[in-house]
């Protein structure tokens, strides 16, 4: 049995607790904005943050998540106002959009802890999420609107 | 409007020649107007009161619905087509509702590739605009009994000034539901002055779902009741199952059972490719299960295949001569008349691998069956594609075949087959519930529809002011022709009309050929296709021959390019199949290509900065889908012989633009995806099983690797439009090792660069 939290909600789980948190959160809570792109945490698609902090869905087993707090997409803000939303929005980021979700994810937690960073802190943070579209350039500068500076 | 249909003139009555490239019959149907067959499912345009095309409806209320019948996989296109309708309309943005058409004849031509959605239907959805604006202005006119041409429309409103009376959009449409559509050639189109939206920068309609999360993928479908699979394919092309052991499988908790799918009889098209499907009550279930499957393969006719070896045949098959394609003078008499009369000759081989799609989002489907009708939702570049292959492996009517079209996480070519939605569909028969099909990364990268591996040899003679006089090129690749004819071992004729007939230059003595290559893997088109290598090998020997004949690469391409002109192929007997466009509409017009040329040169400052000690700048210029553009790229490299591209400046000509921002994107998604396949992209097999499985293994450019800035520039254009999702590619991959060479004196004549010591 895992206790834990999801985007503010109670939730109890009983099942295989081998199983990612990723499929718990698509198959079992419909939280579909968590998207899976590799299954081997090389790609970031599937970025979350656990307790404030961008994980891999697909790499964090539900046995793993007692008493601890989910965040998704989903949740990251009411109405996708979040500063980081808005600057995606703001930059016209997305071509297809699949892995934004997690880019914007991985970048929330970047900024949450680094509200200012560097060219080199966007890289090292960000080289772990793969857009096939070749979105970088319009990501660095929705980081740095996001984080309040000019781009 | 109809185009040249490759497609029929190959491969007669094929059944899935509808999937093939640049291939289309008719693009714009005439009943997308007034008389519309029965839809296969209906549009809210089609439900809405006024309805005078397939394409665009409008209610009561004034809500606009245009439906996209394009797939969008990240070009944009679900709103730029939108946008030429609503423009040509008049019609406040915001009004309008943008939906999605299933796959349907009646939407004419609906396989979104060959970068040809907004070229082949700008017309279509100008005249749908136009049409529902006529009849509006027309029952205003009525009403207030004015003159139709005393009346302008402006932001959703009709006005008549003299009289000072306007009504609304929606006010109208039960009137003017009333009147007959009109015709095409009574309809009058906005000029390019009136213009608000075309040519405006608009965000896409789908930006805030997407930041969302709320946005709705193939792999976000779910149906009650729905099952999973997960299938194991035979690891060679057309292996089939020695035995199965699935007794583990079975007793991972969430699994229901196991099911047996036939292996494909060739040719494989978009066939499903067999294997042995666990079925179970989650995703995470089916994939568990899989692990714990047991299957021993017969590995069949490519068990054999070994890149290496294969690459080695390849090299060996370019060296003898090969089907002459197009020839021009004769350049076997200018090599040997060039070396007696102080000319050079030059020759150099390129070599580039194969390289998987790897769109973000893996293949998956959903299907339902029932009551002998199947139902799918599919991220899929084409959708009637899905209906003939659901069709062909159920064996039931395509009009008995419903296909959704979800967004699309990511597509580049390989989402125009659909043998996924195939396998969903068959399990859905077979179980009786509806089935999502999901691949995972590792089935991606090893059953793709490879973009294929190509070697091409080059031969140049430069006399001795530094012209350009003999141009020869020959390559040999496994092509796509493979996955519509057994065993064919030579190129569907487009395949060559994509870099090698078409080579621009104004050189008097020309010949292009190609060799015969076999296909051991499933052989389809990659974004830009088979220009990658042809233009890859094509610009980079130009850059050897500039340098060669000592003279600065841009002043040389500029010469070879001779004055400008309009090149007569059919004169030099090159039936080319253009992308499947008019040739009289879309020529090879070489003053465009130097036009990009000269304005990469002047947006670069070319020439201005000195190459060598690890900094270089290399420039290109390439003719694909109809779109020019050229490419000058910046590298560093480091002492480790690491590179990196700190800028791009991509030049466009695409004609008219449509949505400046999503053509800016495009060329900027391109840019990134070329440099990280020039750097890393290289598929290989072993014992016909592909080697790599994820992304580990098959590097995707990521950001730090990727060019720190693209700059694109556009070309001020009243040409028709034409496409960009492809042509942004294939200069930067020759570019980019031009300007390796500038900085490293190091030439790149094989791809990945990551295998070469650049220090």
């Amino acid at each position: 049995m895992v206790n834990l939290t999801v985007n503010g909600m109670a939730r109890m789980f009983d099942g295989d607790e081998d199983m990612p948190l990723l499929w718990y959160l698509r198959d079992d809570l419909r939280l579909t904005g968590t998207r899976f792109g590799c299954g081997a945490g090389l790609c970031g698609a599937c970025t979350v943050h656990l307790d404030g902090t961008a994980v891999r869905a697909c790499q964090t087993p539900l046995k793993s998540l007692n008493n601890k707090k989910v965040v998704t997409v989903e949740g990251l803000s009411p109405n996708g106002t979040h500063p980081v939303q808005a600057a995606w929005e703001q930059h016209n980021v997305a071509q297809c959009g699949y892995c934004q979700t997690g880019q914007i994810m991985q970048a929330a937690s970047l900024l949450a802890r680094t509200p200012n960073p560097s060219d080199a802190q966007i890289d090292t943070a960000m080289q772990g999420n793969i857009c096939r579209c070749g979105t970088y350039q319009r990501i660095r500068a929705a980081i740095k609107t996001a984080a309040g500076r000019r781009a | 409007m109809t185009v040249i249909n490759v497609s029929r003139r190959q491969f007669l009555g094929g059944m899935f020649s509808t999937g093939a490239l640049v291939l289309a019959s008719r693009v714009m149907p005439e009943s997308a107007w007034a008389q519309t067959p029965t839809p296969l499912f209906k549009t809210k345009a089609d439900l809405a009161s006024l309805n005078p095309s397939v394409y665009l409806g409008i209610e009561p209320d004034g809500t606009v619905f245009i439906v996209t019948h394009r797939s969008e996989m990240g070009t944009g296109i679900r709103t730029s087509l939108p946008m030429v309708a609503a423009d040509e309309l008049d019609a406040d943005w915001g009004r309008c509702r943008i939906e999605q058409g299933v796959g349907d004849p009646r939407y004419g031509d609906q396989n979104t590739d060959g970068s040809r959605s907004v070229r082949d239907f700008y017309d279509a959805f100008r005249r749908a605009g136009a049409s529902a604006r006529a009849m509006l202005v027309s029952a205003a006119a009525a009403q207030w009994n004015v003159p139709a041409a005393q009346c302008v429309v402006r932001n959703h409103e009709v006005i008549h000034e003299a009289s000072n009376r306007r009504a609304g959009f929606g006010a109208l449409v039960p009137a003017a539901a009333k009147l007959p559509v009109p015709k095409a050639e009574d309809l009058r189109f906005k000029p390019k002055t009136a213009w608000k939206l075309v040519g405006q920068k608009t965000s896409t309609y789908d930006q805030k779902d997407i930041v969302t999360g709320k946005a709705q993928f193939g792999l976000d479908v779910y149906r009650d009741g729905m099952v999973f699979a997960s299938i194991e394919h035979p690891p060679v092309l057309g292996g089939t199952a020695k035995s199965v052991d699935d007794k583990a499988a079975l007793a991972v908790k969430g699994v229901q059972q196991t099911v047996a799918l036939d292996t494909f009889k060739p040719p494989h098209l978009f066939q499903p490719l067999g294997g042995v499907a666990v079925i179970a009550n989650s995703t995470w279930s089916a994939i568990k299960g899989r692990r714990a499957l047991k299957v021993e393969w017969n590995d069949g006719a490519h068990g054999a295949f070994d890149s290496d070896t294969f690459k080695q045949q390849m090299l060996a098959t370019v060296k003898q001569t090969g089907k002459v394609y197009r020839n021009l003078g004769n350049v076997d008499a200018e090599f040997a008349a060039s070396a007696k009369s102080g000319g050079k000759v030059i020759e150099a081989m390129y070599a580039t691998p194969m390289a998987a799609h790897a769109s973000m989002e893996p293949p998956v489907a959903v299907a339902e069956f029932s009551n002998g009708k199947a139902t799918i939702w599919a991220p899929t570049q084409n959708p009637q594609a899905v209906q003939e292959a659901v069709s062909a492996a159920l064996g039931i009517k395509k009009e008995d075949v419903v296909c959704h079209v979800t967004l699309l996480g990511g597509g580049f070519g390989r989402k125009s087959k659909p043998d996924y939605a195939a396998e969903a569909a068959v399990l859905a028969r077979k179980l009786g519930k509806p089935v999502k099909v999901i691949w995972t990364r590792e089935d991606d990268i090893r059953f793709d529809y490879y973009h294929t591996t190509a070697v091409v040899y080059h031969k140049a003679a430069v006399d001795g002011r530094g012209k350009p006089t003999a141009w020869l090129h020959r390559s040999v690749f496994p092509p796509i022709a493979s996955t519509f004819v057994p065993g064919a071992r030579e190129p569907l004729s487009f395949e060559l009309d994509l870099g090698l007939t078409d080579v621009p230059f104004d050189i008097p003595n020309i010949r292009a050929e190609n060799g015969p290559a076999d296909a051991h893997v499933r052989i389809g088109w990659f974004r830009a296709v088979s220009n990658n290598f042809h233009a890859f090998a094509a610009h980079s020997f130009a850059d050897e021959m500039a340098r060669a004949a000592g003279r600065d690469p841009l002043e040389f391409l500029l010469d070879m390019m001779g004055p400008g002109k309009v090149l007569d192929l059919k004169a030099q007997g090159v039936d080319y199949s253009n992308y499947g466009a008019p040739y009289d509409k879309y020529p090879i017009d070489t003053r465009r290509l130097r036009r990009v040329l000269e304005i990469a040169g002047e947006k670069s400052g070319w020439g201005k900065s000195k190459s060598g000690g690890g900094r270089g700048m290399g420039i290109a210029a390439h003719r694909s889908f109809n779109t020019y553009v050229a490419s000058v790229v910046e590298v560093e490299v480091d002492g480790n012989g690491q590179f990196k591209v700190p800028r791009i400046h991509q030049v466009v000509d695409a004609g008219v633009i449509v949505n400046p921002d999503r053509v800016r994107s495009q060329m900027e998604g391109a840019a990134v995806m070329a440099v990280g396949l020039a750097r890393t992209g290289e598929i290989t097999a072993k014992g016909g099983r592909i080697t790599q499985s994820n992304f580990h293994d098959f590097q995707v450019a990521r950001m730090p690797d990727a060019p720190y800035q693209v700059d694109v520039h556009f070309v001020d254009s009243e040409a028709p439009p034409t496409g960009v999702g492809e042509p942004g590619l294939p200069p930067v991959l020759s570019a980019l090792g031009n300007a390796i060479f500038a900085a490293t004196g190091k030439r790149v004549r094989e791809l990945p660069i990551s295998k070469m010591k650049l220090v």
